[in-house]
């Protein structure tokens, strides 16, 4: 399965997944990559401290969704970017569905394995909301902040 | 009350446009029921045991006439004339065309209504005190903060996919209208030191197969907070909520097996480190919420008003309306008028298109143009000059709405059981009918006094009748419609979950058992000793015996 990325509101379709993969047992055990690109895989049941000092060393952290109404990878992408500061890639594996890709992408998911066909209709949904309430991990303004932003402007 | 500004109005014409794109890939074929039904869920259409049925929020339960009277338009239009308030401060439509329902969701959104996240495992509808800017009792009103809430959790991409549903209920008043003991999450605005305002907070408390009252884990939170407080709360839910059993994961259930100490701790925990992360709103904003709540321009007036009492005088019909229907109004001169939705005879919450038109013109008459849904499923218009209800009452009585039964025994809350309801095990609507014939025939109501009766058709408890005085639940018995009691149970600030009295009874017994029960607590009342009251005081045996006593 490919695996769509997100860049600059910008979906694209990569067909390769350079990234050896790491559990987080691997890592604890003391396997430590070198060279090459290397991507964490935590199931959505840990927490995500405990993988707090593996993320400056891999590329991608890959996050679950067994089904899609299991949410708890949304926490934890958000406490990854905020929480974190993590940077590079956190990428959705599992059910990954055009409906929840929108959440995805404010929690702080910028990757999601999912089929090629699925990418236009991935990039419809990630773009059928202009307006969000509040921030997340996304960068997006809330409506308040542009609300003083409009009052500021017009005063 | 609030009003949309482009911000507003965008997010949700864009979710009318979304859901009406999902709907033409279900109708095309291209999405199987299967793949529909979790994005019809995420708005409010439930597939019932005849037809579809579609939820409509109303935040709150506040509402304009020029809402109402969509609701009106709704009805007549995409349903068979009417539509039923339910418990949660909503409106369901029972019949809509899956077909039409994009065109309703627009029609709705014309007047600035929508149904996001009337269903689903995400945080539903806010509710309040129905008396909020109204009550001679209340801190302060309680809207802007229930606004305040309703945008944060709109569409929140961490929380909507949440082990379970989540009900957050807002009050601020020492009298909890809004039954906030028996929500995921319980507000209440109150005083603190120094004379500034802020929440309690309760989490844990629900109904359902295993009712809890919840559990206070903060005492005092400044408001201007609650935004960032809420979000730790909910990413402790989040991620920790069981998500194994369907009947094990309200947030109830985390905060009980956790112990509410430790569940208390881990939101303390997160939000030391959230509670500066650009989640509370500023000042501004909130002031900018708040001016659309600012009270409506009262007119001096005396706090008697002649011509009233005169009526009161010559019409004993209105004379007892006033009497068990209007509530003080915290301004002199005026008074809050309940319009009861429990006609004895008729579906309790049901309404027709011409039965919300008249409540809605009356509104813009008569009540600054504001009425109100109540969690007890009336109406209610918040600010009636004493002057004027006796105009009211008359309108109120040519739509069929003038039932002077409000916190009486046949102003009863019932689930739509198993006339509508796949996971019912026993009808609810027909026992409410027949209770209520039976207590407004009596003749006895008033003198009964505030007597609270629940019915839910199944263990899911949609009638909430937990916190019934008097709980009635639908239960099955080899495919037969049973009836269990409960007993001692209220939902206000004196919560608690009503206790099972005996064996199940049939639907023709049951009638008879809750009649016993108003005539045993009639002949040991005291003195001004309600129902619930007399049932604490003299214990469950007794009045557990009276239900079998003529048996
Ligand atoms: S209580 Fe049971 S029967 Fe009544 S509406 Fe809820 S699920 Fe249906």
């Amino acid at each position: 399965m490919p695996t769509l990325k997100l860049k600059d509101g910008v979906l694209t379709v990569s067909a390769d997944r350079p990234e050896t993969e790491i559990t987080l047992e691997a890592w604890r055990a003391g396997a430590r990559p070198e060279g090459g690109r290397f991507a964490l895989v935590l199931p959505n049941d840990v927490d995500v401290a405990e993988a707090a000092e593996a993320l400056a060393r891999v590329d991608a952290v890959i996050l679950h969704f067994p089904v899609f109404k299991d949410g708890r990878a949304y926490s934890q992408a958000r406490l990854l970017r905020e929480r974190y500061g993590y940077r590079g890639e956190i990428r959705a594996r599992g059910e990954v569905l055009r409906d929840q890709v929108l959440f995805m992408a404010r929690a702080g998911f910028d990757a999601f394995e999912a089929a090629e066909k699925d990418a236009p209709g991935f990039a419809e949904a990630l773009s059928e909301f202009s307006v969000v309430y509040q921030s997340a991990a996304d960068g997006a303004l809330p409506a308040w902040r542009r609300r003083a932003a409009a009052r500021a402007a017009a005063a | 009350m609030y009003r949309y500004d482009e911000f507003d109005e965008t997010i949700v014409r864009e979710r009318v446009k979304q859901f009406r794109g999902q709907v033409a890939r279900r109708l095309s074929g291209e999405l199987t029921e299967e793949q529909f039904k979790p994005l019809r869920l995420m708005n409010g259409l439930y597939l019932q045991l005849h037809a579809y049925m579609l939820r409509v929020a109303i935040p709150y339960g506040v509402l304009s006439s020029r809402q109402l009277r969509r609701l009106a338009h709704v009805a007549r239009r995409y349903d068979k004339g009417y539509g039923h308030f339910t418990t949660r401060q909503n409106i369901q439509y029972n019949w809509p065309a899956l077909v039409d329902v994009p065109d309703i969701l627009d029609a709705l959104a014309d007047v600035e209504m929508h149904a996001i996240q009337t269903s689903g495992n995400c945080i539903r509808n806010v509710t309040s005190d129905q008396y909020a800017g109204a009550a001679a009792d209340e801190v302060e009103d309680p809207r802007p903060w229930c606004e305040i809430i309703r945008q944060w959790s709109t569409f929140h991409p961490e929380f909507s996919y949440l082990p379970r549903k989540f009900k957050i209920a807002v009050t601020a008043s020492p009298h909890d209208r809004a039954a906030v003991k028996v929500h995921d999450i319980g507000l209440i605005l109150k005083k603190g030191e120094g004379g500034k305002t802020g929440f309690e907070v309760i989490v844990g408390g629900g109904l359902g197969r295993t009712p809890y009252i919840g559990h206070t884990i903060r005492d005092f939170l400044p408001k201007e907070h609650i935004l960032s407080y809420l979000e730790a709360i909910m990413r402790v839910y989040n991620l920790n909520g069981r998500r194994d059993n369907l009947f094990k994961s309200r947030i109830k259930i985390l905060v009980n097996t956790e112990g509410p100490e430790n569940f208390r701790d881990q939101v303390e925990a997160e939000w030391e480190k959230i509670r500066d992360c650009d989640i509370d709103i500023p000042r501004e904003e909130i002031e900018r919420i708040k001016r659309y709540f600012a009270p409506p321009a009262f007119e001096a007036l005396p706090g008697e008003s002649a011509s009233f009492e005169a009526a009161r005088a010559r019409d004993a019909g209105f004379d007892r309306w006033v009497r068990v229907n209007v509530v003080a109004h915290k301004v002199p001169g005026y008074a809050i008028a309940n319009v009861s939705l429990k006609e004895p005879g008729r579906p309790p919450g049901d309404a027709t298109a011409e039965q919300m038109e008249a409540v809605a013109d009356l509104g813009e008459r008569f009540s600054f143009d504001e009425i109100r849904v109540t969690h007890e499923q009336n109406l209610c218009l918040p600010h009636v000059r004493k002057d004027d209800l006796y105009a009211v009452y008359q309108a109120l009585k040519e739509a069929g709405l003038a039932a002077a039964n409000v916190g009486l025994a046949s102003d009863i809350i019932a689930c739509p059981g198993l006339d509508y309801c796949d996971l019912a095990n026993a009808r609810s609507i027909p026992i409410a009918q027949a209770l209520a014939e039976r207590f407004a025939a009596s003749g006895e109501e008033e003198d009964l006094g505030e007597l609270k009766i629940n019915i839910s058709g199944c263990i899911n408890a949609c009638g909430h009748h937990h916190i019934g005085h008097i709980g009635i639940l639908g239960v099955d018995k080899k495919g037969e419609e049973f009836y269990q009691i409960t007993l001692g149970g209220s939902g206000a600030e004196d919560a608690s979950l009503g206790e099972i009295a005996g064996r199940g009874l049939s639907s023709s017994e049951v009638v008879d058992a809750v009649e016993r029960l108003a005539r045993f607590y009639k002949r040991e009342r005291r003195e001004g000793e309600r129902f619930l009251d007399a049932y604490r005081r003299l214990g469950h045996d007794a009045f557990k015996g009276a239900i079998y006593a003529d048996a």
